[in-house]
């Protein structure tokens, strides 16, 4: 082969690794990203049903239950406009508490109820996850009472 | 009084960063020998004024001077005295400080080892050091200045965030950081030689070993942080590619690539522009890296509670540091001749394809670290990448990472023939595919394809370098031929060998535990037995005892495997008096095979049950094992006469013998 041509091969075979890696990169992309909603979205039935989202949002004080087995555990969650209901099976993480932040992740059910199979922990108990900030900070522009007293308590 | 004292150190420190950065390369451009012999002395200097100040840090820890805010937030009377010295880099203004001082110690380095470079070349490499510790420093003094007081003092501090008292926290940032700041010296290196215009073997010979030393501590670094995570967090997971691990994981790959592409540039002047380009990307993405975890933009587990103007400066320091550099590259990098060619069948191509693949790798961690950031500034909704994204991308694309990392060493520079290599390699790839038929068809045992698919290119890499290293050993006959052999590689050859067999181990591991690993959640009451891979677990109840700075409720469980007892675990859930959340304390019997996990959830009804979780996880071990072997490899590497030779010889023609990929 002459230089040329053997420079092209190279080129060629470079362009096609790189390009078949940003395809694969894309396609797998599409399935493997999950949304952020607010419950209110969520109410407003943004959140697309029969698919894995995240829902953030503040746990509403006074609601957090354990069942009957020890290990499901039922709580709300608020951004203090809207509610929704959370079931999980599982350990919470350490950081996890009534009146804090969260962010869970799993489906919304058909009776309404968001079934989590992950709730997410944070090294710092004074961290606000951005997503549930600005959910709480959306809630409260539109004018919603208490909303202040919400994320002032949460965000110690 | 020692506060203020430290402060002031600090000025005086970005003064001398301002001369540093500009003295020695004008002298270096000018020709001025005096300005140019500056830089080292600078150097020192550096160091010594930023000494000042982390000695005056670590004395307010020491002593408990809660009137200074820092101290009051990260620290508390009742801590242990070494957790009291690893609280100096436990939050952002300290860990600042650790960063500008080891950048300090780098640069001190560079001075003090580099007697054989041209003075031109030390003045040019310190400079920029400089100019990177001017960015740091003044982010320092006017953001984040860990010597404010509080007035009036409280009596008590706040204490450290329990999570990161630790041992493994405590050396994880020191070592992550040394990664991190450690590739400013391959950046040095590659700005002062874009500056000078002259890229040569001699230039990837100066900057090989620190290259391979600031990678050592960030593959040692980014293992602590992984293992720490494990036993730590108490989910059992050991990467969750959360964005402050992709944000060591990028420079790691970027320098990872630079590493083998120093090699080619050594050995056969190619590579050089893309050698630079590497050199430059390390750096800027453990500045990234450095942004990332600051600035609060992404949600991490690991992200402090965070300030908008410190994540702006470093988002501007950032567009200066990369803007400026590729212009430079813009600039330079067409007048750099081509260097070695070679064939498609060689190890340069090799290489090559390793190059492109990490590099594809780092990009791709980039892009889904950024995605959420993107989405949401095109305003197409609040996203979180998973971790199966991450997952598929490295196991379509390890595959071939793993193919070139087995051919390359045996493949000869500039020009090879495929059926060389293969005639060498058959005894690799029949191992190979010995293995994943044994492994996945059900003979041995259930068949697992992903399984087998994993253990195959780990005896794949075994194989190969095995068939390398034999190679090298029929040269002479008998047993002292042997020894001869053995002591005839050099060792960067052994240090590429073990570091290659590292990534073997890695991949079993990863393999193994991704596969085989069991996870479960169970409510268990005082004297009941549960059962689970294999093993038996007794629940003999809860206590209460007590801590230094915490109390804990204490679980009893004891581990049968048959009838032997084999285990006794004691997992906590820590109350720390300073207040806020509890913590989990897994207890973990580890072992080279498999490790048992078990943490503590919450107490459930009022007869003493409890929620837990417990954790088989097969091979978990190897994971850390494999970095461990990859550091030491990079140990022995830089370890290599010619870099010994090379520090006492003035700049020479390189040896020959052994190359290292």
């Amino acid at each position: 082969m002459k230089a040329r041509q053997k420079r092209l091969a190279f080129v060629a075979l470079a362009v096609l690794g790189v390009g078949a890696a940003s395809a694969l990169a894309l396609t797998a992309l599409k399935s493997n990203i999950s949304y952020f909603f607010s419950p209110s979205q969520v109410i407003a039935n943004e959140a697309p049903p029969d698919h894995v989202f995240r829902l953030g949002g503040l746990v509403t004080k006074g609601t957090l239950a354990r069942q009957e087995d020890g290990l499901t555990i039922h709580f709300d969650v608020t951004d203090n406009a809207q509610t929704v209901k959370v079931a999980y099976t599982g350990i919470l993480p350490d950081l996890f508490s009534e009146g804090s932040g969260v962010v869970a992740k799993g489906r919304l059910g058909p009776d309404g109820v968001f079934y989590a199979d992950e709730v997410l922990a944070k090294h710092d108990e004074d961290y606000m996850p951005p997503e549930v900030a600005s959910t709480l900070k959306t809630a409260h522009a539109e004018g919603v009472a208490d909303a202040a007293a919400g994320i002032n308590g949460a965000s110690n | 009084m020692v506060p203020e004292l430290g402060h002031f150190a600090l000025i005086l420190a970005l003064f001398l960063a301002i001369i540093q950065a500009s003295v020695p390369l004008a002298g270096s451009l000018s020709g001025n020998r005096t300005w140019m012999s500056m830089a080292r002395p600078l150097a020192w200097g550096q160091l010594t004024f930023i000494g000042i100040a982390f000695l005056c840090l670590l004395q307010a820890f020491l002593t408990d001077d809660f009137s200074v805010i820092y101290v009051a937030t990260n620290s508390n009377s009742l801590m242990p005295t070494a957790y009291k010295v690893s609280a100096i880099w436990g939050a952002h203004e300290g860990s600042l400080l650790l960063w500008v001082f080891m950048l300090a110690g780098w640069g001190a380095a560079v001075a003090a080892l580099s007697k054989n470079l041209p003075l031109a070349m030390i003045a040019r490499v310190i400079s920029v050091q400089g100019m990177v510790a001017i960015g740091f420093l003044l982010f320092t003094v006017l953001t984040s200045n860990p010597f404010d007081r509080i007035f009036p003092a409280p009596l008590e501090g706040r204490d450290l965030n329990p999570l990161l008292q630790d041992p493994g926290l405590a050396i994880h940032p020191p070592m992550l950081y040394m990664g991190y700041v450690g590739f400013s010296v391959a950046f040095a290196f590659a700005i002062a030689a874009l500056i000078g215009g002259k890229l040569d073997s001699a230039w990837a010979r100066w900057s090989r070993p620190w290259t391979t030393v600031a990678w050592i501590f960030l593959t040692i670094g980014i293992a602590l942080g992984s293992w720490w995570a494990y036993y730590e967090l108490g989910w059992g997971g050991w990467w969750f590619w959360d964005p402050v691990e992709n944000a060591s994981f990028m420079p790691w790959l970027a320098g990872t690539a630079l590493m083998h592409s120093l090699a080619v540039t050594e050995k056969r002047a190619a590579f050089k522009t893309w050698t630079v380009l590497l050199a430059i990307s390390a750096f800027s993405l453990s500045l990234l890296g450095t942004f990332l975890v600051r600035s609060g933009v992404l949600t991490s587990v690991h992200a402090f509670a965070t300030d908008p103007t410190r994540g702006s400066f470093i988002l501007i320091f950032l567009c200066i540091v990369i803007g400026g550099s590729l212009a430079l590259y813009a600039w330079r990098a067409p007048t750099i001749s081509g260097g070695g060619r070679f064939d498609l069948v060689s190890r340069e191509s090799f290489l090559l394809v390793n190059n492109l693949l990490l590099a594809t790798l780092t990009v791709l961690v980039l892009f889904g670290t950024l995605a959420p950031l993107i989405y949401e500034a095109a305003g197409w909704g609040k996203i979180s990448v998973g971790f199966p994204w991450f997952n598929k991308m490295f196991v379509s694309l390890s595959p071939f990472l793993v193919l070139a990392t087995g051919t390359g060493p045996l493949a000869h520079w500039k020009h090879d023939e495929p059926r060389r290599l293969i005639k060498s390699l058959w005894l690799a790839l029949a191992l190979a595919i010995l293995v994943f038929l044994a492994v996945s068809l059900p003979i041995f045992s259930a068949g697992n394809m992903a399984m087998a698919f994993g253990l195959a290119m780990a005896a794949w890499l075994v194989g190969s370098h095995l068939v390398s290293l034999f190679d090298r050993l029929k040269h002479k006959h008998g047993l002292k031929g042997l020894a001869a052999d053995l002591a005839g590689n050099s060792r960067s050859y052994y240090g590429m060998w073990l570091a290659h067999m590292g990534l073997a181990v890695f991949i079993v591991g990863v393999t193994m535990v991704s596969i085989h690993g069991k996870e479960t959640d169970i409510r268990m009451s005082p004297g009941s037995v549960h059962e689970d891979a294999g093993y038996r677990f007794q629940f003999n109840g809860v206590q209460s005892v007590p801590g230094p700075n915490y109390s804990a409720f204490r679980g009893d469980f004891v581990v049968y495997q048959g009838e032997r007892e084999i285990a006794r675990l004691f997992p906590e859930k820590r109350n720390y008096f300073s207040g806020g959340m509890p913590m989990t304390e897994a207890a973990i019997d580890a072992g080279l095979l498999r490790d048992i996990y078990i943490s503590l959830g919450e107490p459930v009804g009022d007869k003493g049950d409890w929620a837990l979780r417990v954790y088989y996880k097969p091979y978990v071990r190897w994971i850390w094992l494999g970095c461990i072997f990859m550091a030491l490899g990079g140990v022995l590497a830089v370890t290599d006469r010619r870099y010994r030779m090379a520090r006492q010889t003035a700049a020479s023609p390189i040896p020959g013998g052994a190359a290292v990929a």
